[in-house]
């Protein structure tokens, strides 16, 4: 199924996807990977405020690369989502509701996806290029130092994204590589 | 005697950084396109029209494939009768990392130490292999690697008994293990025999062997074939969503090695399989 939806991403929204479901997002999303997620990290334990607006909020695990004079954005497409597994529960549980990367996740993960009526979209890995091109504004707003790894506020159009986990814990990862498998 | 000077190596490896992370090999771009029409789920044809599309927009609007225009790795092969005039030859290929990736627009992705994890902020260190050979030539491949499917590749020190069967199994098991993290479809290279280093790097080094280039030990081909099937019919597909489109190769290099052991060495790749030669 297609679904075309506009973020903030809330439990109504991302109760209403599946697994396998095709999804057109439009909105402003974050981008935060590893050294963004660490410092996160290190401000909730010393009892600080997050730098982002975590409520309902969509993180893209993603790097860019440099844009070009007079572009947003560089190519600019997923990350292992894997390496934030240590940290996405946490964030979960204090409100955000949609990640996109590429690759599995644990079962902490899938739980804190489960218990908080939450969503995983894998975007397609390596089409950096094309998914540019649905980036219409980036801007960094902390960790400034961190270059590609910095937080950035992104205002995306039609981004392309597939439902792997939904928010009943269904993995299309398990699901749909069964469905194509010869046994040797 | 021939004489190089550094200047001229620093251009040619700053071009190569920016043609390789712009434009495939036609064998891999033909790998690519011919694989839609074989794939049978509809979401990995959609998936291998997307990769398309990509390659044609890096192409147009000069972005890189991929924004992890990974870590510089080079081949570099010189001849017995080259000699470099001004410079070390290292710090050259290392300047034109730095030219390359900043005039290019590419993604610095280094950091000056595993631990304290700094960025380099030009992308160098690059990892140089270097070889003797005969002649009077300087031969530099860069194949610039992403870590998304670095980090899914594995080393496994075989008994001699476990056999190609154990090689088999060995090469199916780092691709299960990594599925969609490594942004298949994948090319595999694989390294067997020699130690534990020389099988990684070998690994690494059939990933930049041309998919039409063919081994000529009958038993390296026939393992080549097998493989690429046993792993399309993993299902893990395009994105790993399902499909029958998981690998578009695997290139296998082989070594002497010792009567007690069997190094099989798995360098994966993903679609975005980048490699280019210059010769100088």
């Amino acid at each position: 199924m297609e679904h075309k939806i506009q973020t903030p991403i809330t439990s109504e929204i991302a109760t209403s996807l599946h697994s396998g479901d095709y999804v057109y997002i439009t909105g402003e999303i974050y981008v935060a990977r590893d050294a963004a997620h660490k410092r996160m990290k290190e401000a909730l334990d010393k009892g600080e405020e997050l730098p982002i607006s975590i409520e309902n909020s969509t993180i893209y695990y993603m790097g860019p690369s440099p844009a070009r004079e007079g572009r947003p954005i560089g190519s600019a497409g997923p990350t292992t989502a894997s390496r934030m597994d240590k940290y996405a529960p946490q964030l979960l549980d204090l409100g955000m509701k949609a990640m996109i990367g590429k690759g599995k996740r644990n079962p902490d993960v899938v739980d804190a996806i489960v218990r908080n009526k939450a969503v995983y979209f894998a975007a397609v890995g390596g089409a950096g290029a094309l998914l540019s091109k649905c980036i219409k504004s980036s801007k960094v707003i902390c960790y400034e130092d961190l270059g590609a790894e910095a937080i950035r506020k992104l205002y995306v159009e039609d981004f392309p994204v597939i439902v792997v986990i939904d928010s009943d814990g269904n993995n299309l990862y398990e699901t749909a590589i069964k469905e194509f498998q010869i046994l040797n | 005697m021939k004489n190089i000077k550094t200047a001229d190596i620093v251009n040619i490896v700053s071009e190569m950084c920016i043609q390789a992370n712009h434009y495939l090999s036609d064998d891999m771009n033909s790998r690519l396109k011919n694989s839609v029409n074989t794939e049978k789920s509809e979401l990995g044809r959609k998936i291998l029209n997307q990769l398309q599309e990509n390659l044609e927009i890096a192409d147009k609007e000069q972005n890189p494939i991929c924004q992890d225009t990974g870590m510089a790795v080079f081949f570099v092969e010189i001849g017995q009768e080259v000699h470099i005039d001004d410079g070390l030859l290292t710090d050259a290929i290392n300047e034109g990392v730095r030219k390359g990736y900043t005039e290019g627009y590419l993604r610095k992705s280094v950091v000056s130490d595993p631990i304290e994890r700094i960025n380099t902020k030009d992308n160098t260190p690059a990892v140089i292999h270097y070889d003797y050979v005969a002649g009077d030539k300087l031969k530099i491949t860069l194949a610039p690697k992403g870590f998304g499917s670095e980090n899914m590749s594995r080393v496994f020190m075989l008994k001699p008994a476990d056999g190609i069967e154990g090689v088999k199994e060995a090469i199916l098991t780092a691709v299960k293990d990594a599925g969609p993290n490594a942004c298949p479809p994948m090319v595999v290279g694989v390294g067997i025999g020699g130690t534990f280093e020389k099988s990684a790097l070998m690994a690494k080094q059939a990933l930049t062997r041309s998919f039409d280039d063919r081994p000529s030990t009958p038993w390296v081909k026939d393992l080549e074939d097998e493989m690429l099937e046993k792993i399309n019919n993993l299902g893990i597909g395009p994105g790993g969503l399902g499909g029958t489109t998981t690998a578009l190769a695997v290139n296998i290099n082989t070594y002497a090695t010792h009567i007690a052991g069997l190094p099989v060495a798995i360098n994966i790749c993903c679609h975005v399989n980048r490699h280019i030669t210059r010769e100088i």
